[in-house]
């Protein structure tokens, strides 16, 4: 027999949101005659505290077994009229929004008729849906209290250290053989010019050094399974090729080493080994040799490392290595790279056309020029500069249509810090506008504009194409609009920030979103900016949205600080409101599989029916709906339910 | 192959190379160019006024012409009569209110709504014929000759009409190399040559044909190939005045795609006009042995 229901209804006026078109009276004076419902009272705003005393009293009083809350959307009361029910003694899960605002007063403004009819139509509908919701409680999941962080960069390190600091262990993996990422390569910062790679010294040194920090360099993440608080995770190492117990990083491998390729650190702009160590200052300082470019392992004949090395530390028997480790949270910060050289296509390739990175690599001492201002083509000093801003950027036809937010601010300052280097040389900028919106930029830029030498120019460059020894750049001042030629010695070109093109691949890993440029996609733009939509996976940096030094440390600290709250709890509690499944019905077809985008479902491979996963299940239906023997229901929202609401409904 | 043909002004009089060698090569490539039977003034320059039909009554009494003759496709020479005649017949495609109103006006003739498809000469070659098949027929590779390949404005603007990329375009590049010649990289292949300043502002155009010739010479090509014969007057009438004023040019033979194709597929120098090329075509293929030397 069903039990005795005693059921109360709240109807929030909402001030005159909802009693301003909804006759209020009236649809406590319906409700107060419908079976179950044993008490019934309107009031200003039942969110505030008098009316919360009210839902309290009447808990108590009448001794209700369950409460419809006649008001707002549920995303915006429903928490405050659960815990409210749950402090009383009555079950949260028992506590149901009928939402008479968003979906009733405000749409039909103009009808009040017809909006009372439809909220006491609502509220009935859901108090009936109410009398078949069960006293459910939260899943209780265990956690490991240990972070994975992927991509070793600025917003990784933060992390890192962050959560380090916090007393937890951290679990760094980098894909290049040294940690620290783009921000090694930059000359300056803006507005300080200070040296970025002094200023992440002591925290590369911090990192490799930590005792809460296992670092993986030259690795990748192979494989993510499992949930917030219990992820497995698989990394893939790979070969080096140099023990790093024996090697003493003495330098003969990588002298004697007869291959040359383009070296990444300088973006192309000096060559490397095939025995590679990035530069002077990386951290860790462990050579490894690339078997994509080494001799040895195209030919199988050249052993000059090995012949060399008096420790006898290199090893081409090496081979990739995978290991397995167990954490709680992810921290997803893969870090970004430019647009591809190419892209847009009006631009030529050519050497003394190049991206604002590898200027970065001219003006930096630990460059391929030492700091001397030179440019690739003839090693000359440039005397005629031009800047050009939003290549790629803000040009949806040609590029990607958002803006990459760095560039007027690197353009300024690698203006002054080359002309600082050159002192007769000029300058132009191409802009489109000056975008300068952060502590300090605005008169940082207007300070580079009244340096001698830099003019800036408002207008597009049409053109540029190499004419002997210089660069003619065609373009125009929309200002004086007047087409403007230049005989430029280098131009530099500053290229959208996008996502590196692994990121769509790792995400697919973490089962988490990227956008239709390839960022990572956090959980909602304003409220949970550094969250994935999947739980116990967070974003920090660049790989999901363009953002400069400042930015991306901010988001590394925010991740941090979201995994050391979630870290403070000794177990996680899950939302049960989801998916169970009636074994006896099922026939194991995996439809419910493939379509549950939170890879919560399995079949159990003994009694071939499906499992829900109740930490990862959240609660989305999408495996319901499918089922088509429906053996899959979602607690509290069963068909009985629906049926009974569209009976309400429609009768 | 038949392909219905729309030769326009210029061909039959200043450009008598153009078409000439065009014929000629083509019939070689085993297309038959079908010259139409009937055909008026393509309308010269396309008008942007957006109340200006009458002016795209010329073009589309052409495409009705087409029609007419039981073809869905006709292909120019001239990139401008391709501009005028691909725009309007976009235009009929495009604008319903636009097309109502020029059919109502031309009560004479059959209605046109887009049942044509205008294509360049370029575009055939590149799409029907293909460069595998031109390079078959090659029989004399234009070997050691460097030309730039100079388009103007009208093949590959606006974005709409476009033959190929509009930023950098390559159809004019990969011909010349399926042809044997060198193709050099000329930034300047879209530039304007002056077009119709020509009449109102000729010192301008001289400017502009110093720019793309004088860039063409210091690339070191031996030619510049166009398809478009307002190019050919512009850039070939102002070579004395540009070398008058501007003492580092010396002069740049003018040559059209369709006169080296037509050489390179076998067809007689004679049938390719080069005596009335612009800037010393003729001596240069001499020289360089792709023509008899004058006995």
């Amino acid at each position: 027999m069903a039990r005795q229901e005693r059921i109360g209804v709240f109807v929030c006026h909402c001030g005159n949101n909802i009693a301003g078109t909804v006759d209020v009276k009236r649809v406590v004076e319906e409700l107060s005659h419908y079976p179950g419902v044993v008490h019934v009272e309107d009031y200003m705003y039942m969110c505030s505290d008098p009316g919360q005393e009210l839902m309290r009293k009447a808990i108590q009083e009448k001794a209700l077994t369950g409460v419809v809350n006649a008001n707002c959307s549920p995303t915006l009361h429903q928490r405050t009229f659960r815990r409210l029910a749950e402090a009383e003694g009555l079950n949260p899960y028992r506590v149901e929004i009928a939402n008479i605002r968003e979906q009733c007063s405000w749409p039909h403004a103009d009808d009040k008729e017809t909006a009372t009819r439809k909220a006491i139509a609502i509220i009935k509908a859901t108090v009936e849906k109410l009398r078949l919701n069960m006293a459910l409680t939260p899943t209780v999941t265990p956690l490991t209290k240990r972070a994975l962080i992927i991509g070793a960069g600025v917003a990784g390190i933060q992390a890192a250290l962050d959560i380090a600091s916090g007393g937890y262990e951290v679990v760094l993996v980098e894909k290049d053989t040294c940690i620290g990422g783009h921000a090694m390569q930059l000359a300056g910062t803006f507005p300080n010019l200070e040296k970025p790679d002094s200023l992440m010294a002591t925290r590369l040194a911090e990192v490799a050094s930590h005792p809460l920090i296992k670092l993986y360099t030259y690795s990748e993440v192979e494989e993510v399974s499992g949930y917030v608080g219990n992820f497995d995770v698989k990394i893939q190492k790979k070969a080096g090729y140099i023990d790093k117990e024996r090697c003493d990083a003495c330098g003969l491998c990588l002298e004697k080493c007869p291959v040359v390729v383009s070296s990444e650190y300088d973006c192309g702009l000096s060559q490397r080994k095939a025995v590679r160590i990035p530069s002077s200052n990386t951290v860790p300082f462990h050579p490894v040799i690339d078997a994509e470019h080494c001799l040895h392992f195209n030919d199988g004949q050249c052993e000059v490392c090995r012949e060399v090395c008096p420790e006898g530390a290199i090893d081409f028997s090496g081979e990739d290595t995978f290991v397995e480790e167990k954490v709680g949270v992810i921290v997803a910060a893969p870090g970004y790279d430019l647009l591809p050289v190419g892209q847009p296509e009006a631009y030529p390739e050519d050497p003394d056309i190049i991206d604002g990175l590898q200027f970065e690599r001219i003006l930096s001492a630990t460059g391929p020029t030492n700091g001397e201002i030179r440019r690739p083509s003839d090693g000359m000093v440039p005397r005629e500069v031009v800047f050009i801003s939003c290549v790629g950027s803000r040009d949806p036809e040609h590029g990607v249509p958002y803006c990459s937010r760095v560039c007027c601010m690197y353009i300024a300052k690698q203006a002054l810090l080359y002309r600082r280097a050159v002192p007769d040389g000029q300058v132009y900028i191409f802009y489109m506008d000056i975008r300068s919106d952060a502590k300090g930029f605005e008169e940082f830029v207007q300070s580079v504009m009244d340096e001698g030498g830099i003019l800036y120019l408002r207008g597009e460059v049409s053109r540029m194409f190499r004419d002997g020894d210089k660069i003619k750049v065609w373009g125009v001042d929309t200002i004086i609009g007047r087409n403007i030629e230049i005989s430029a010695d280098l131009v530099v070109l500053a290229r959208a920030m996008v996502p590196r093109p692994t990121t769509r691949e790792l995400a697919r890993r973490l089962n988490i979103a990227s956008d239709e440029h390839g960022f990572l996609t956090e959980a909602h733009i304003k409220l949970r900016p550094v969250e994935s939509l999947t739980s116990g996976i967070y974003l920090a940096g660049t790989a999901q949205w363009p953002r400069d030094l400042p930015d991306t440390i901010a988001s590394a600290e925010a991740a941090a600080s979201k995994v050391l709250s979630l870290f403070s709890r000794e177990e996680l509690l899950h939302e049960p409101t989801i998916a169970s499944v009636g074994e006896e019905v099922c026939s194991g077809c995996e439809l419910c599989v493939v379509n549950c985008a939170y890879k919560a479902i399995e079949i159990d491979k003994r009694s071939n029916v499906a499992r829900v996963n109740e930490a990862l299940c959240e609660g989305c239906g999408a495996c319901a709906m499918i089922c088509p023997s429906n053996a899959i229901q979602l607690k509290n929202s069963t068909p009985r339910q629906f049926f009974e609401i569209i009976n309400v409904a429609t009768g | 192959m038949d392909l219905s043909y729309y030769p326009g002004c210029t061909l039959k009089t200043k450009a008598l190379n153009f078409e000439d060698s065009a014929i000629a090569a083509m019939a070689v490539l085993g297309v038959n160019l079908v010259e139409l039977p009937r055909w008026n003034c393509c309308g010269t320059v396309y008008s942007m006024a957006d109340d200006d039909l009458a002016h795209h009554i010329a073009p589309v009494r052409n495409l009705v012409r087409v029609a007419e003759q039981g073809s869905d496709r006709v292909v120019t020479l001239c990139s401008f009569c391709y501009n005028t005649l691909k725009r309007a017949d976009l235009l009929m495609r495009n604008s319903q209110e636009k097309r109502d109103t020029i059919n109502s006006f031309m009560d004479d003739e059959i209605d046109y709504d887009g049942q044509v498809e205008v294509v360049h000469l370029l575009e055939v070659l590149r799409d029907d014929v293909g460069w595998e098949a031109i390079g078959r027929t090659v029989k004399a590779p234009l070997e050691g000759l460097k030309v730039v390949p100079y388009y103007g404005c009208t093949l590959t603007r606006p974005q709409g009409v476009a033959i190929d990329s509009v930023e950098n375009p390559t159809v004019l590049q990969d011909l010349m190399k399926v042809l044997g010649a060198t193709a050099l990289d000329f930034p300047l292949a879209t530039e304007c040559c002056g077009s119709f300043e020509i009449v109102s502002d000729p010192d301008a155009v001289v400017e502009r044909a110093y720019a793309i010739l004088g860039m063409a010479q210091r690339k070191g090509a031996d030619a510049i190939v166009l398809s478009c014969p307002l190019c050919a007057h512009n850039l070939g009438q102002k070579q004395a005045e540009v070398a008058d004023k501007y003492s580092d040019f010396t002069g740049m033979p003018l040559v059209y795609f369709t006169q080296l194709l037509a050489l390179a597929v076998g067809v007689s120098p004679e049938v390719c006009r080069f005596d009335l090329s612009f800037g010393g075509v003729e001596a240069l293929l001499r020289e360089r042995g792709l023509i008899p030397q004058r006995v």
